[in-house]
């Protein structure tokens, strides 16, 4: 059995450029494989520019962890394009394609890349056309369930492709892009003059339905869940399946707790002991895996099937 | 401006052979329709056509010298994807001009099978990009692209400026204010979205609660709105829902609204759009007719005089009376969008 490898995504909210230098040099001693790096969700987000998240790249890439950045998921303009092109150029850092466009430039560079989630790779026809332009690893989208992945990594190795999968398994789960600023609207500001305001905001803004039950997270122009995704439950089932590596994406506290309690979890799984790993402390909202087990997302962790 | 612009064909939905036929006699140029499972985006009861009504479709609207589109625009699922190969199989064999499809994936497989066969990449391919459609473009040759409703008007041209592919926007109907094959809002609720099962807010996920002071409108349990008397209720689509944030409950991420750019029209044949599509499949052909006659009459107005063209009080009338919420939008083509 392969030994899982812990990952950390890319920071998907909007923090001042001391925290997230602040956050990376903590980062760069935790027990990561890869760390992924750079502004993925909105590109009016510019604490840091491409070149601090190239050279930031480095300098962790000296910490002897793989390092690769992570694309803009949504392309819109002709400077997203230019953003993206210096990126893909930068020489040393491999790119998590995020986009149909990245991975295009990728493939023209003749770089390997990862293919992130938005990609929305649901079969493995999807997955070899994606490897033959470059890919070397895949994350599967959120919302696919065990079973379905388990469908597709089978095939994987039946058509031997040489291709690594990595699963999203730790955090608020990013669940939709838009062309509008739900943090801006919020302000009854304008997105182009939204004032930054997602700084306030470091694991984003709750949204709660009218009984207030917690349902999403507003974040800039994302839109994410509230409950904190977590397949801890399940990491025997996913190393068995012959999954690569699992990604821990970062929030505002405590992402070392959640960091080290993966690691325990795993080094667990090729002994006898089962540790009783409690990370919901470190969670600020519910546990949830409906997703891995072809339920609502929003299900939280041991709740039954909930009927249509 | 070039004044041979062409006009964009008006591509219109057709949820059912009524529906097909409406949007043929009140002018439309294409029509759009999909298979009864979820190989495609508008999977709902009662809607979408069989081998029969499809070839019934296909005839009448070839007669009258009009295109018929099929959409397979959910994303294969898992190990077995011959359902989604079989439906390119039934529209290569049923003679449609095009096929519609979001999963690179099946478009290769298409292309393959089918060299002969034109591709359109679905909005569900979320391409916002030219470098994404000119990936598309290589790879599989698709004549087409649709692109999601997040763009302005200037990033739309910017796109056609720099590809081959025919560019294809929204124009009239209800609004996904998310970029379409982006989101997983309906999975997260409700275990489908339209990815993978080619749905939003499924019907059967909706339940009404009739209180004493209000009406609740839920999906999956989840409290997605409520009504107080007298007020509409609109369907529990959950992006379109009341919810609270720091204390304030109004539509924290969408009105229910429809977009309109009919007052763009202009602008639009300017740039070089090659077709405008209507959002409807799950409309009534009543609608479909309207919609259809509305927009046929104000695109031929647009391309006859477009320095003079302006919207007529008959068509938006006639637009509003059909908008989701009643409120229409020009959306992200319009800059300051909040």
């Amino acid at each position: 059995m392969n030994t899982l490898q812990l990952t950390l995504g890319p920071v998907l909210f909007y923090w001042s450029r001391d925290d997230i230098l602040r956050f990376y040099s903590e980062a760069a001693d935790w027990p990561l494989e890869t760390i992924y790096l750079g502004e993925a969700v909105c590109s009016r987000r510019q604490q840091l520019r491409g070149q601090d998240w190239i050279a930031l790249g480095k300098e962790l890439a000296e910490s002897g962890r793989q390092v690769v950045l992570s694309s803009l998921a949504l392309i819109e303009s002709e400077s997203d394009l230019r953003r993206l092109r210096k990126l893909v150029e930068n020489g040393d850092l491999q790119l998590e394609a995020n986009d149909l466009g990245a991975a295009r430039l990728a493939q023209q560079q003749g770089r390997p890349f990862v293919a992130g989630h938005h990609l929305n790779i649901y079969n493995a026809d999807t997955l070899a056309l994606l490897q033959s332009l470059g890919a070397r690893r895949w994350i599967p989208p959120v919302e696919m369930d065990r079973d379905t992945l388990a469908a597709v990594l089978q095939q994987v190795s039946s058509k031997g492709l040489n291709i690594e999968t990595e699963l999203f398994a730790w955090g608020r789960l990013p669940l939709a892009l838009s062309a509008r600023c739900f943090t801006a609207r919020h302000y009854n500001l304008s997105k182009d003059d939204c004032q930054f305001r997602c700084l306030e905001h470091p694991d984003g803004l709750r949204l709660n339905t009218r009984e207030q039950q917690a349902f999403l997270t507003i974040n800039g122009i994302q839109t994410m869940s509230d409950g904190c995704h977590s397949l801890l439950p399940h990491l025997a089932d996913i190393a068995a399946m012959g999954v690569k590596a699992v990604r821990i994406s970062p929030q505002w506290q405590h992402t070392e707790h959640v960091v080290a309690g993966y690691q325990q979890a795993i080094q667990a799984l090729n002994s006898p002991l089962r540790p009783d790993i409690d990370l919901a402390p470190y969670a600020d909202s519910r546990l949830v895996d409906g997703y891995w087990r072809g339920e609502a997302g929003i299900a939280a962790i041991g709740e039954a099937h909930a009927h249509s | 401006m070039p004044a041979t612009r062409p006009l964009p064909e008006l591509v219109c939905p057709a949820g059912s052979l009524p529906a097909l036929k409406a949007a043929v006699d009140n002018g439309a140029d294409t029509v759009y329709l999909g298979l009864k499972n979820d190989t495609n985006a508008r999977n709902f009861a009662g809607l979408n056509f069989d081998d029969r009504t499809a070839r019934e479709g296909i005839r009448y609207a070839h007669q009258h010298e009009r295109k018929v589109l099929l959409a397979i625009n959910t994303y294969a699922q898992g190990g077995d994807i011959s359902r989604w190969h079989r439906a390119i199989d039934e529209g290569a064999d049923l003679g449609v001009d095009a096929i519609i499809l979001a999963d690179i994936g099946l478009m290769e497989y298409a292309r393959r099978r089918y060299p002969q066969l034109r591709l359109h990449m679905s909005v569900q391919s979320s391409a916002t990009n030219y470098e994404a459609i000119n990936l598309a473009q290589e790879l599989f040759d698709i004549r087409r692209a649709v692109l999601p409703r997040v763009l302005t008007l200037d990033q739309v041209k910017q796109v056609i400026d720099h590809t081959q592919v025919e560019i294809e926007v929204f124009g009239f109907g209800s609004l996904c204010v998310m970029v379409e094959g982006r989101c997983l809002l309906s999975s997260y609720a409700t275990g489908e979205s339209p990815n993978s099962h080619g749905v939003c807010s499924p019907a059967k996920f909706v339940r009404w609660e009739h209180g004493s002071q209000a009406l609740g409108a839920r999906l999956n349990g989840i409290l997605i709105d409520e009504y107080q008397q007298g007020e509409p209720a609109g369907y529990p689509t959950l992006c379109k829902g009341r919810f609270e944030v720091e204390g304030d409950t109004y539509y924290a991420l969408e009105e229910p609204t429809s977009l309109n750019v009919m007052a763009m029209l202009p602008q639009i044949i300017d740039i070089g759009v090659a077709a405008i599509k209507v959002e409807g499949r799950q409309r009534s052909p009543a609608y479909v007719a309207q919609v259809t006659r509305t927009l046929r009459e104000a695109l031929d107005a647009a391309g006859r005089e477009p320095q003079r063209f302006s919207v007529k009080p008959g068509w938006t009338q006639a637009l509003s009376k059909l908008a989701e919420g009643q409120q229409q939008t020009l959306g992200a083509y319009n800059r300051p969008w909040k």
